[in-house]
């Protein structure tokens, strides 16, 4: 096959499309699967009636298999039928962009995670992705995720109402507080892979995953996308009780929706790039012979994530907003710079051959 | 590649970008149009061969400087000022006489009037790499340098704390 | 391979992605009812009618968060480059590295002593 640049614009065309379809879907069951599990940890059953198999039982009432399997569907479908109004007040350009402006990063993110090796034999890339070969991926992601404040904070003030406003400042300030420590653990991984590129980080993982060789980033990291998504402990711009959802609040119908598609299809890439930066990415046993495992071995790490973060939602209470500002400005910022010299000086001593490491290249 | 054909439509819209921003009578769609801008600037490095300072330009300009705007923005209650008054006439003619200079700049320089300087360095390595070793090896005094730029930026902080202080005293 | 090949499929997805976010409103717009009227205009209160302007203006603390970031976002930029060439540029390029954390570290420890971290 000639691979020209229309060939390459058709096998992104395609392979985009079917990857933000798996996403979506995921990003689907990722809402049944927080709602199940999030149930189970408090002793409840969760959503049970869309879409079970009855199983007649002697002398009880029936047993329902795979209880709420349909549920997402019955909520997409049911947000797509509510009206879809704006209040009178808004700015309506705005108003209308916003929610766009959140689910465009969440689906363009989607480019650079390598989901495994080359599948094809014909394929010119090195590994499978979206957008492969991306020198810079690293920087890429930092530059959409930096993108995504907008939609939040623009939802926020056209919705011109307190709740939304409130909602909307908090969420700008948190995410880009917490944006800092993500991106200065995001650097020891670059550092020890010498590339930015995702599956030369991948790669370099190989036989000792980055979070043996750097436990504080990993922890940082993890802590940091909880607060980027505003996952609880942080989702305290979505305070039901003291604002009632926040930016979100005057959005209805699919547009809020949007909102959650892409906090959701967030929680998925990102569990993905922690996947990559510090978990080995797709890399898992056999994978070198069967090429096909990598993408089952990252989508078992991206389900072990989105559990985490659903583990944490069911056992942390809600931090408040001075301690969420002080604990990101005066521990975690403090401690990713100084994670990050020690690994720069124990990297370059390293190389130099002063001090003998075990760390790879 | 087409190129003649992508850098008429980024031109474009960067244009368009810029026009509207000046031309919105809000203050927060004028911040929107100028992230507008800044992606398109930022396609033109990818168009150039430059995919690094790309990615900076969107996360320092589009990510972090028109946030701080909209703070401000948000900070002064500017979205809802009445309409500004011009400066009547001086301003025009300023704004006449500032354009008419850059465009003979402009012009000038496009007829090959100067030493061509304006045609980009198509051999310039604009790779991390080459960026690193230049910055850091190479140029370490001036970018020590700018460490201490942002440390100066950092201490204007203190002025508003310290009149916050005051206002409790008084 | 050229910069056109690379990012031609991030511009496919970027494609793809403005596709889903104008699908979705439009089709929830042709789906959903449109019933005008009643209170549906309000901004939502709790149910009280609201009062003023939600616009207000903001507490300069914000302004000082965005400050704030930008410097440490522009000086964790410059340590991209760095983390790339890090093993190419040895022991000086390392001194060069941390003179200039280390002065940037000092300045925000000198403000946090001033204060202007607290959150009140």
């Amino acid at each position: 096959m000639d691979w020209t640049l229309g060939t390459i614009a058709l096998r992104a065309l395609g392979v985009g499309f079917l990857m933000s379809f798996v996403v979506i879907t995921g990003f689907a069951y990722t809402t049944l699967l927080e709602r199940k599990l999030l149930a189970r940890l408090q002793g409840r059953v969760g959503p049970e009636r869309a879409g079970y198999i009855p199983l007649p039982r002697k002398g009880k009432k029936e047993r329902k298999l795979l209880g709420g399997v349909l549920q997402p569907a019955a909520d997409a479908v049911k947000l797509f039928f509510k009206e879809d109004r704006a209040p009178d007040m808004v700015d309506t350009v705005i108003y209308n962009i916003a929610p766009m402006l959140t689910v465009i990063p969440a689906v363009l993110i989607l480019a650079v995670i390598p989901w495994a090796p080359t599948l094809l034999k014909s394929s010119p890339y090195p590994y499978f992705a979206i957008a492969p070969g991306l020198q810079v991926g690293v920087l890429f992601i930092l530059a959409v995720a930096s993108i995504a404040v907008y939609g939040v904070a623009l939802a926020g003030w056209a919705s011109n109402s307190k709740y939304a406003i409130l909602g909307g400042i908090r969420a700008t300030a948190q995410m880009i507080s917490y944006e800092l420590a993500l991106s200065l653990t995001v650097l020891p991984s670059v550092m020890l892979a010498g590339s930015m590129n995702l599956n030369d980080i991948v790669v370099a993982q190989e036989g000792l995953w980055f979070f043996l060789i750097q436990p504080v980033a990993t922890l940082i990291f993890i802590i940091g996308v909880f607060a980027e998504l505003q996952r609880a402990p942080f989702d305290l711009l979505e305070a039901e009780q003291e604002l009632s959802s926040g930016y979100n609040v005057e959005y209805g119908s699919m547009r809020f929706g949007m909102f959650f598609m892409a906090e959701y299809m967030k929680m998925i890439s990102f569990s993905a790039i922690a996947a990559v930066l510090f978990f080995g990415g797709y890399r898992g046993p056999f994978v070198d012979q069967v090429p096909l495992l990598g993408i089952l071995y990252l989508f078992g790490k991206i389900f072990l994530g989105l559990c985490l973060m659903i583990w944490v939602r069911a056992s942390m209470p809600r931090l408040r907003y001075d301690q969420l500002m002080n604990f990101g400005w005066k521990i975690l910022l403090p401690l990713a710079v100084l994670n990050f010299v020690v690994t720069a000086i124990g990297i370059v001593l390293h190389s130099e051959g002063i001090l003998n490491l075990p760390l790879p290249g | 590649m087409g190129h003649p054909i992508v850098f008429l439509i980024l031109a474009t819209v960067a244009v368009f970008a810029a026009i509207g921003m000046l031309t919105s009578r809000n203050a927060v769609h004028s911040a929107l149009y100028l992230v507008l801008n800044f992606c398109t600037v930022a396609v033109f490095y990818l168009v150039l061969n430059a995919p690094f300072i790309s990615m900076v330009q969107i996360t320092v300009y589009a990510g972090a400087i028109v946030v701080l705007f909209l703070f401000v923005i948000m900070l002064l209650g500017a979205d809802q000022l009445p309409k500004a008054s011009s400066n009547g006439g001086l301003q025009y003619i300023l704004a006449i006489f500032a354009t008419a200079g850059l465009a003979t700049a402009l012009i000038l320089q496009l007829s090959g009037f100067g030493d061509g300087t304006a045609k980009p360095e198509s051999a310039l390595d604009a790779s991390p790499e080459a960026i690193g070793t230049l910055l850091f090896q190479d140029y370490v005094f001036p970018f020590e340098i700018t460490s201490l730029i942002l440390l100066v930026a950092m201490m204007s902080l203190i002025v508003f704390k310290a009149q916050k202080r005051k206002k409790q005293d008084g | 391979m050229t910069i056109a090949q690379l990012y031609i499929p991030v511009a496919v997805l970027f494609g793809i992605s403005i596709f889903f976010a104008l699908l979705l409103p439009i089709l929830s717009k042709i789906l959903g009812p449109n019933r005008p009227g009643g209170r549906k205009g309000e901004a939502y209160e709790s149910g009280i009618v609201a009062v003023g302007n939600a616009q207000k203006r903001l507490p300069v603390k914000f302004y000082r968060i965005a400050i704030l970031f930008i410097l440490f976002d522009i000086d964790i930029i410059f340590l991209f480059p760095y983390a790339i060439a890090m093993k190419k540029l040895g022991l000086f390029g390392l001194w060069s590295m941390l003179i200039f954390v280390v002065i940037f570290v000092l300045g925000d420890i000198w403000v946090w002593k001033r204060g202007v971290l607290e959150w009140e």
